[in-house]
């Protein structure tokens, strides 16, 4: 089963005149660029899920509003379809061209318009990096609370589609709860503005279904956040555990005690070692798994809740507990953390990203499930986890170059994901679906469930011109991933095309 | 009201002879929130025989409960495991239930900080124009597989669906709470309220009643003494907070109209006729006013926010412009093709 858009599973798709479209959009828009040779669009064949590549039918990088307007609604009179695509570093598929589609970059769209201390929000371009708007906010004492690992280089446009987290999400939410209004254009090029400067907006909570809606439902041309007071004072504690269900239980336990961390994350042995050799964060490189535990917020309160998850932890079992020190302690501690999946590139020639979610009680038994599915399938998972959330993120170590082992890392990682919904949890919790994850929808969600998905993108996108073949499968292709269930033995994607 | 109590089936069977006869539905829990919006011919759909609560771990942070759960009985047991619905989401009426409180999507105090009943929705199972029993969402935090149609859910009014049960994110209650009251003008608050908000300090609502700035603070011990202060002020009862919640407040004891006015946190004094209160840190504005709506749905909009009259008038909500309502239309013939789930109660056309 071909994870690349393939008509017979994803609904047929318009024949598009490319010489006739190239030729109208200049005289249409002069002044717009656009990409349409070969090696023009080569860079442009994937975003950060880079197993999977298609070369668009040409790539527009438009600079001005009226352009997308106009473009939006060539391409809905010509029937093209339009992937909107901010920096390309997704890791779902999200932004994956179609060979038939225009790739919509809308990375140009990088200014700040404007940050208003009083009013605590920031109203930006779609292109503005995530990190920018923290920098512009810091010179109010604000900052924008999340904080995708990409967040050097994503754009908040694409935080927007995806609904993107991070390490901070326990405590300051996802991206859905740190916005305020959105402006788009329908897929017929005509503006409309979701949510309001205030804190909510008259009709329905469209700002809310257009959050991670991965593109399907209309372009996203301007983005009001919220911002947040910086935290006065940020502690780490590292705790080390001879064994992952102790860590696990500790913590549940700091939960319970009524603390809620800005960051609770957790990393096993081999996360450890890859990250100690690497980045030498000081992480004892003998346990079985740490946790880092952030808490962050007024000096007096953040002391008061360091003495009291440090007696958590030890009562938990931890062998070791150490508080950062300084801040360069903290940021090392958090360095590690950061760079984990750089970390596990150096010790793998290829490694794949996933990202479901659990309920937290069922983590020693996932934990288990992962352990035999990396035996069964011969090759090695790393685990990483923000654990305050639930929200593992296993690393599938494998070689593109050894025939076959990107195939059984993928079935690998679909059977983790299946795991997961089994026991409650989610298919996905910060990265999306895009088109990594379309068969395990079928996982995750019935045929009813998956007609109202359908139902909700018609209201918008009837003709499906926008980003087809993401974020929801067709009924045609669960069918199909369903009977290929019944052939146990058989790898799910044996004739899965080679990078 | 029986407790516990699973009647999927019997709401099941009366949507789908709704949706058989083409009858159209007026869902209901203990109508405590009947007094907003239009009001709706159709049969009644009572999902008060549902409920219970399904799950609760709190180490978790999550709970999950038919929609015909009270209110009154998730915060009991909330309460009793020293966690709370952070969006403290107003009763307005004896036995207000679940369903109802995340269908008309109303917060309390809280809102501008914890945020609002939306921003709590984890999950939800539906019944849908279909007349299908669906499950969107789930109990986990972090969650983004599909279309976030259990947060479309919270504030539509039973205009897409019939909600059957809700996961919430919960939160452990704060160490320490404490509430002042502070003599200033209303500018004075305004201001005072626009500083603070960029420091961090521990405030957890904050009103304005005409005379007097009203604060809550929540957070450690350390952090609520400090602030307590430098804040000064007289200490005043926390149940000050649940009175504004529930109108309680003599502010909103007499027959004028009573308009919700939703306004960037920042805006100025407001100049209407009528008596106002501010809430939500000037989030949330209520206005009593015998104005013309006319004039209150403008000058709103002028400022970036909207109004809505609490009462069942004949377009209680503000008006929805173009595109807007043609996407509110084709998002409930879409979810809802028959029109049978309280068809007009948020506005006529949808």
């Amino acid at each position: 089963m071909n994870i690349l858009y393939d008509e017979r599973l994803d609904g047929v798709l318009p024949k598009v005149d490319k010489a006739a479209l190239v030729t109208e959009l200049q005289q249409l828009l002069p002044d717009l660029e656009i990409l349409h040779t070969q090696e023009e669009l080569t860079p442009y064949e994937c975003d950060g899920l880079s197993v999977y590549r298609t070369a668009p039918l040409l790539v527009a990088l438009p600079e001005r509003l009226e352009q997308v307007e106009e473009l939006l609604k060539l391409c809905y009179r010509r029937k093209v379809p339009v992937v909107a695509r901010g920096a390309g570093t997704g890791l779902s598929g999200g932004a994956l061209p179609l060979e038939q589609g225009v790739l919509l970059v809308m990375a140009r769209f990088n200014r700040i318009i404007e940050v208003d201390p009083n009013g605590r929000f920031a109203r930006v371009q779609p292109g503005v990096r995530n990190l920018a708007i923290s920098h512009a906010a810091a010179p109010y004492g604000l900052y924008y609370a999340p904080d995708p690992s990409s967040q050097i280089a994503c754009t908040i446009g694409g935080n927007v589609a995806e609904n993107a987290g991070g390490v901070h999400c326990l405590k300051y939410g996802l991206t859905v709860h740190n916005l305020l209004k959105l402006d788009i254009l329908t897929v017929e090029g005509e503006k409309m503005t979701l949510g309001a400067d205030a804190l909510d907006a008259p009709g329905f909570d469209l700002l809310a279904l257009f959050t991670g809606s991965e593109g399907m439902l209309g372009i996203i041309t301007e983005v009001t956040v919220k911002l947040l007071p910086k935290p006065q004072v940020a502690k780490v504690l590292m705790a080390s555990f001879d064994s992952v269900e102790k860590a696990g239980r500790a913590v549940g336990n700091i939960i319970a005690a009524g603390i809620i961390p800005g960051g609770l994350e957790m990393m096993d042995n081999l996360s450890i070692r890859a990250v100690e050799d690497f980045i030498h964060a000081g992480y004892p490189v003998d346990a079985e798994a740490i946790l880092l535990c952030e808490l962050d917020g007024v000096e007096a309160d953040v002391q008061d809740d360091c003495d009291r998850v440090k007696e958590v932890l030890e009562t938990a079992g931890a062998t070791e507990v150490r508080l950062a020190r300084d801040e360069a302690e903290r940021v090392k501690f958090w360095a590690g953390r950061k760079n984990a999946f750089p970390a596990v590139g150096r010790i793998s020639p290829d490694y794949y990203c996933m990202d479901g979610t659990i309920p937290r009680r069922e983590l020693p038994g996932v934990l288990k499930g992962i352990a035999d599915l990396s035996e069964e399938y011969g090759l090695r998972v790393a685990n990483v986890f923000h654990a305050g959330d639930g929200n593992m993120h296993p690393l599938i170590l494998f070689d593109a170059n050894q025939p076959g082992e990107l195939e059984r890392a993928e079935a690998l990682g679909g059977k983790i994901l299946e795991l997961c919904v089994k026991v409650g949890g989610s298919i996905t919790g910060e990265h999306g679906v895009g088109r990594e994850k379309i068969n395990q929808m079928c996982a995750q969600f019935n045929s009813d469930e998956l007609t109202l998905f359908h139902a909700v993108k018609a209201a918008f996108d009837p003709s499906g011109l926008l980003n087809p073949g993401k974020n929801i499968p067709t009924l045609h292709r669960c069918a199909e991933f369903g009977a290929m269930h019944i052939h146990h033995g058989q790898l799910p994607f044996p004739e899965l095309e080679r990078f | 009201m029986q407790h516990d109590q699973d009647s999927t089936s019997t709401l099941l069977e009366q949507v789908n002879h709704a949706l058989n006869h083409a009858i159209p539905l007026c869902i209901q829990g203990s109508n405590s929130k009947a007094f907003l919006g239009r009001s709706v011919a159709g049969e009644v759909l009572d999902t008060r025989c549902h409920s219970g609560i399904v799950s609760y771990d709190p180490t978790e942070l999550v709970i999950s409960a038919r929609a015909g759960t009270t209110l009154t009985e998730i915060e009991e047991v909330l309460e009793a495991a020293g966690q709370m619905l952070p969006c403290e989401p107003p009763h307005m009426g004896h036995g207000a239930t679940l369903g109802g409180a995340v269908a008309a999507g109303l917060s309390g105090p809280r809102r501008p900080w914890s945020g609002s009943v939306r921003d709590f929705v984890l999950g939800t199972r539906v019944i849908t124009g279909r007349g299908k029993h669906l499950r969107f969402g789930g109990e986990v935090m972090k969650n983004v597989a599909g279309y976030d149609l259990s947060r479309l859910m919270a504030g539509s009014f039973g205009c897409l669906g019939v909600l059957t049960e809700v996961s919430l994110k919960v939160l452990p209650k704060p160490r320490e709470c404490l509430s002042l009251r502070l003599e200033m003008d209303v500018h004075e608050a305004l201001s005072e309220l626009a500083e603070w908000g960029q420091q961090p300090i521990p405030i957890s609502a904050a009103c304005y009643d005409g005379h007097a700035l009203h604060l809550r603070l929540e957070g450690g011990e350390g952090s609520v003494q400090a602030s307590r202060q430098r804040l000064g002020g007289e200490e005043i009862d926390s149940a000050f907070w649940q009175d504004l919640r529930e109108h309680r407040h003599a502010f909103f004891d007499n027959t004028t109209p009573l308009w919700r006015l939703s306004l960037p946190n920042n805006t100025a004094p407001l100049d209407l006729p009528g008596t106002q209160l501010i809430d939500w840190g000037g989030a949330q504005r209520w206005l009593k006013s015998n104005a013309e709506g006319e004039l209150i749905h403008r000058v709103v909009m002028e400022l970036g926010g909207h109004a809505t009259l609490y009462s069942n008038g004949p377009n209680p909500f503000p008006p929805l412009t173009q595109p807007l309502l043609r996407y509110h239309q084709r998002l409930k013939s879409q979810l809802d093709p028959l029109g049978i789930f309280n068809p007009g109660r948020m506005y006529a056309e949808v």
